[in-house]
């Protein structure tokens, strides 16, 4: 193809930005089904796509949309969706599909104010567990929640790539403000983007048993057409792929598909610290509400509090231990999101003292500003004192 | 003393069957044996390479056709094969990619994506086992069971009016449109042979007796039964508009044949000569 992705510095809106480093990371396929506020990933991958021989394919809904990517990638196409949080909720059947026929796909979700319906067109951070649990049984899901436009374009190509490395569906969790941002985006050179492809079958098909997984407990993906003659199933299966409903067959599945995230979590976990080697108070945040948090730190060291931030850059896996660590230092922690709480139960869970964790929150579909954790801050603190 | 080498005869579909996973799990008089043996002739005959073939299925009794079929096999979620197939075409165009699943599956809560596959005249061949029933769940009705059948959840009679498969898929766009039952399988194996060598979406529906799910509720009788109906009511009517095909077992006829075979630019078809369009303009 003599189409060239857009490398040099450009003023782009967040969705356009993930939409481009889609392209950059190679995926060929996007289905979907338009939802506010990710469209623009959409009309991007539409304008841009013929031009590189992928296809773009507006879909009836989100569950044909989930089902058609899983069954590109099947077929090798590197594959995405993007949606909002009630397309997200009609995409988790075929996610757990995806999990356990273990096929790579990325799916972005731009979310907003919700229950149901709830706030098109404003912003929301309520999708964090939903992104975890949402589909049914017990599984591991990577997640990567950008804060930025020039997030949207790397972590967009990281997701890719964490998804072809283990064979897995990748979230893109990312929010309507970050998804509607205008700022600067630096795209490389297309040789200076490293991409990674699934691992192929290194025997021949008499040999291949399409879910005996290698010591990194991933097994090598065999495409339709190769002659290889893969059966996949969302029935419990053996190596084979076979239907295998046992008791020990499920064990063995289920625990190895999430041991494969587990057991690389140290490798897959991405985060940032600003300032947390000598905070007393902690602020552990992501998306939008990571920059009015980094905004906050600022205000809170002008005034002598020696705050810190800890972005987390993947909400799934949960960086538990990290936090456990950091929070022996500090005396309070502080978790500003745009949700009733999420990511606060998380930050409970991973602590083994009683330190205090206070949640800022806010449900309208508004931002919260750095002011308002501020003063959150000194309320906690005041009354403490 | 002799000794009597017993010499191991092969079946002349051995090569398209997963033997290590017979039995299979169907019931005695069920259909699906001839659905899917029909579909294997038809490859044999044509003497396709299995490399060339993809098999996508839903979830219940004839989405197990996917798991017995010796070619890359996809089991999904219930009611989502048409889409899975849809990006796998795409991804494989040289393929002949063939959704093979119920009626359930593809008319009940798939029913959504089979028509857009139909609008978009997708390159699918999509065959619709019809057993008028959801036989694995234990035997409910659904869009296709008979007016007044009993089924698990009608058994005061079914009152709801069924789907017309053929005139449902021809309304929709579908190029290519047949019905027959499991008795028709020389006339099926033919239909299915021409549906694996034309573009756009075809769509044939076989009729076939679920003797556990759907028979004895409604006194039909075990499979054999069915098929001597088959063999009394069916009428062979090829090139009739769809909405005049009948289909009744409860006393009536059921009308078979080729309704529908039309040409028309297909999906994929449109889609390449777009993007070229494009790539050309651009340079």
């Amino acid at each position: 193809m003599s189409a060239k992705i857009l490398t040099g510095v450009h003023y782009m809106l967040g969705d356009h930005a993930c939409a481009e480093g889609a392209i950059a990371a190679g995926c060929r396929f996007f289905a979907g089904y338009p939802i506010t506020p990710s469209t623009e990933i959409a009309e991007w991958i539409s304008l841009r796509f013929p031009k590189f021989g992928g296809v773009f394919i507006q879909m009836e809904d989100e569950l044909a949309s989930m089902a058609a990517i899983i069954g590109a990638s099947c077929g090798g196409l590197k594959s995405m969706t993007a949606t909002s949080g009630p397309g997200m909720s009609l995409m988790l059947e075929n996610i757990g599909l995806a999990v356990m026929l273990e096929v790579p796909c990325v799916i972005v979700n731009v979310q907003r104010g919700a229950p149901s319906t709830g706030l098109p067109t404003l912003v929301g951070q309520g999708d964090i567990m939903q992104a975890k649990w949402g589909s049914h049984g017990d599984y591991e899901i990577v997640a990567y929640a950008p804060a930025s436009c020039q997030e949207m374009f790397d972590l967009t190509i990281q997701a890719f790539n964490t998804a072809e490395i283990y064979r897995i569906p990748v979230i893109i969790l990312t929010d309507e403000a970050v998804g509607h941002l205008r700022e600067k985006v630096v795209i490389p050179d297309e040789s200076e983007i490293e991409i990674v492809n699934r691992k192929k079958p290194n025997v021949s098909p008499e040999g291949y048993l399409p879910y005996l997984p290698d010591e990194d407990l991933v097994p090598r993906m065999a495409l339709a057409g190769e002659g290889y003659f893969v059966h996949m199933t969302g029935l419990t299966h053996d190596e084979r792929g076979y239907p295998n409903i046992t008791a020990e067959a499920h064990e063995r599945l289920v625990r190895r598909l999430l041991d494969k995230i587990q057991k690389n979590k140290d490798k897959i976990i991405k985060y940032e610290e600003v300032q947390t080697d000598d905070a007393e108070i902690l602020l552990i945040s992501y998306g939008i509400t990571a920059r009015s948090s980094l905004k906050a730190v600022q205000l809170l060291r002008k005034e002598g509090i020696k705050a810190g931030l800890f972005r987390l850059i993947t909400i799934w896996p949960f960086p538990y231990e990290k936090i456990e660590e950091l929070s022996r230092k500090v005396s309070l922690i502080v978790v500003p999101e745009i949700n009733s709480g999420q990511v606060r139960g998380e930050v409970l869970k991973a602590l083994k003292s009683d330190l205090s964790v206070l949640g800022v929150n806010k449900l309208g579909g508004d931002l919260i500003t750095p002011q308002e954790i501020v003063e959150k801050i000194k309320e906690f603190l005041k009354i403490r004192v | 003393m002799e000794v009597q080498v017993k010499k191991e005869v092969k079946h002349r579909l051995s090569r398209w069957i997963r033997e290590e996973r017979w039995p299979h799990i169907w019931c005695s008089g069920c259909g699906l044996g001839i659905a899917m043996s029909s579909m294997l002739y038809a490859f044999e005959e044509l003497n396709l390479d299995p490399k060339e073939i993809a098999i996508v299925s839903g979830i219940g009794c004839t989405g197990r056709v996917a798991g017995y079929v010796k070619v890359d096999s996809y089991h999904t979620t219930h009611g989502r094969p048409i889409p899975f197939a849809i990006g796998l075409k795409i991804a494989k165009p040289e393929m002949k990619v063939i959704v093979f699943s119920g009626d359930g599956d593809i008319i009940a809560i798939g029913g959504n994506h089979f028509i857009h596959a139909a609008r978009r005249n997708f390159d699918l061949i999509c065959i619709c086992v019809n057993n008028f029933n959801y036989g694995m769940t234990g035997g409910q009705f659904g869009p296709t069971t008979p007016y007044k059948a009993k089924t698990t959840t009608t058994p005061y009679g079914n009152f709801e009016y069924p789907f017309n498969l053929p005139y449902l898929a021809a309304s929709a766009g579908a190029t290519f449109v047949a019905r027959w039952t499991c008795l028709h399988a020389y006339h099926l194996r033919q239909s299915i042979k021409k549906a694996l060598q034309r573009k756009g979406f075809s769509f044939i529906e076989i009729i076939s007796p679920c003797p556990t799910g759907f028979g004895r509720p409604n006194k039909i009788g075990e499979g054999l039964d069915e098929m001597k109906y088959y063999k009394e009511k069916s009428i062979i009517k090829n090139g009739i508009d769809p909405k005049d095909a009948e289909l009744s077992l409860m006393g009536g006829n059921i009308v078979v044949g080729e309704f529908v075979d039309i040409n028309k630019p297909s999906y994929l078809e449109i889609l390449m000569e777009n993007n070229e369009r494009i790539r050309r303009e651009e340079k």
